[in-house]
């Protein structure tokens, strides 16, 4: 059984038993809040099926996406983006196509490798992306704070540590105070306080109104995000809050349960 | 296109060019050398000959620098994932190719007048011609170098590709522009071949120059440059994805 598969089960349900008007109506205007539809999503890259069929769809808060690496995370990720080639399938992103021109300045999108000019300082690389977004040195500004890299403005990217070229990096994509952030595993290589301390900025971002949706091979990250979504060789196995997916499979953390689920989806 | 997005990129890579100093010595001093080790070599033997050869150098110096300069640095925009940071981001391909075009094409008229400069003020190169418009037609050249840059930069995957994309593209054109052998002289079907490549314009435009007052057809051979340049910036806009595999 694949625990709470929330995967466009919410309008087969409404045509298998109408609910009554009301109720209806409250899922629809649920579903129509949603930041993300993912419908029958297929991609394939080098000839091999990475996503199939994936059906998602993605509300408010700190949704984390979690598998083993090369079990599709990015390319899902680079979908919602809209840089992602698709073999099938459709990615919207607050109603319009993923990728088209409205939703550019509405997404922040870090990827694993942190995508700022190795040459410039951090500050350079923050005002150089804020004029191409169209935001002030304000703005810049407090993105450099919400990272903690202010004392490290005047520096050059390329030499600062692992952990602090991907917070500059992360400081680009929040300048424009996003509505949906994309976070391909944003707190990889940070010691354990730099870790909570983003965490408490991810959920700061989401009760502000953003979506988050952030990845990562961590399982004990998993219980910091309000609802997990576990993948596994392009397909989502299980949907739920964190203690949802702990309770469906009886087991203590996170990790059991993946590997409880693994075991049932193979089975 | 947007102005500020497109400033905003050439601004970024002359930041970039100031910080890399080696880079930058190389790009604004090295022409001046080698135009003074030509004029050395046949000071004492032919001096006229620098005065045929001079002109194509300053015509063909800033395409092989900036098309170097272009690939390499357009390849590694692509492969550090800042090329699809921006594509995700309200950046036309357009603001991304001008910004970039914009930029080179300054240093490319700060190392044209320098190498103007020495060849006319030092090295007695004879200019018939104005002055002024050499130095034009030398930026027309690095624009198109940029052009052709970026382009080819889409085909290659690693540095090193990027870099043996100079002598595949460049040195035939160099061969047939008319510095080894005047292209009227050339055997028929290499003549036509050389008629369809830029270089031959550019080298054409400098050769005038320094031997005839009149500037017409100076500038149908800028024209020309210019074509190509634009056409190599389109295929370069195409060969820019914002979704890819």
């Amino acid at each position: 059984m694949v625990v709470g598969r929330c995967t466009g089960r919410q309008p087969r349900e409404m045509a298998d038993n109408p609910l009554p008007g009301p109720t209806r109506a409250l899922i629809i205007q649920h579903m129509m809040k949603n930041a993300v539809e993912v419908h029958d999503l297929v991609v394939v890259r080098g000839g091999h099926e990475v996503l199939r069929h994936l059906d998602i769809s993605i509300g408010g808060g700190v949704t984390g996406l979690l598998g083993p690496s090369g079990c599709g995370k990015s390319t899902l990720m680079r979908s919602l983006v809209g840089v992602q080639r698709l073999a099938g399938g459709a990615v919207s992103v607050f109603g319009q196509d993923a990728g088209s021109r409205p939703l550019r300045d509405r997404i922040g999108y870090v990827t694993q490798a942190a995508s700022v000019y190795d040459d410039l300082t951090v500050g350079e690389n923050l005002m150089f992306f804020a004029r191409v977004l169209g935001v002030g040195r304000a703005e810049a500004e407090a993105s450099l704070e919400s990272v903690d890299l202010g004392p490290q403005r005047d520096q050059v990217v390329g030499r600062l540590s692992g952990g602090q070229r991907s917070r500059a990096s992360l400081a680009v994509a929040l300048l424009k105070k996003p509505d949906l952030l994309v976070l391909d595993e944003p707190t990889v290589g940070l010691d354990p306080v730099l870790r909570r301390d983003l965490w408490q900025l991810f959920h700061r971002l989401a009760d502000d109104g953003a979506a988050v949706f952030v990845s990562s091979h961590v399982m004990d990250e998993a219980d910091r995000c309000d609802r997990l979504l576990l993948m596994r060789e392009g397909r989502i196995i299980a949907d739920g809050s964190p203690s949802e997916i702990r309770q469906k499979t009886g087991a203590d953390d996170i990790e059991s349960a993946f590997l409880a689920i693994v075991a049932e989806d193979a089975s | 296109m947007t102005p500020r997005i497109t400033l905003a990129v050439a601004g970024r890579v002359l930041i970039q060019l100031r910080r890399d100093h080696r880079t930058l010595a190389m790009l604004l001093v090295l022409p001046c050398l080698l135009i003074t080790l030509l004029w050395w070599m046949y000071d004492a033997s032919d001096p006229a000959i620098f005065d045929r050869i001079g002109p194509a150098l300053l015509a063909i110096f800033p395409v092989i620098v900036m098309f170097l300069v272009t690939s390499v640095t357009t390849l590694r925009e692509r492969s550090s994932g800042t090329l699809e940071r921006l594509l995700s981001m309200p950046m036309g391909k357009l603001d991304f190719l001008v910004g970039y075009a914009l930029a080179f094409g300054l240093v490319a008229t700060v190392q044209s007048v320098l190498a103007v400069s020495i060849s006319v003020g030092f090295l007695g190169l004879d200019v018939l011609g104005p002055v002024w418009l050499l130095t034009l037609v030398a930026v027309a050249d690095a624009v198109l170098g940029t052009a052709l840059g970026l382009f080819v930069s889409a085909f290659a995957q690693t540095e090193f590709q990027a870099v043996q994309f100079m002598p595949a593209l460049l040195i035939p054109q160099l061969l047939l522009c008319g510095l080894f052998v005047p292209r009227d002289l050339l055997p028929t079907a290499l003549e036509k071949v050389s008629d369809v490549l830029p270089l031959s314009y550019a080298v054409d435009a400098m050769q005038h120059l320094t031997t005839s007052v009149s500037t017409a057809e100076v500038w149908r051979d800028v024209a020309v440059v210019a074509g190509f340049a634009l056409a190599g910036l389109a295929l370069g806009a195409a060969t820019l994805r914002r979704r890819t595999a």
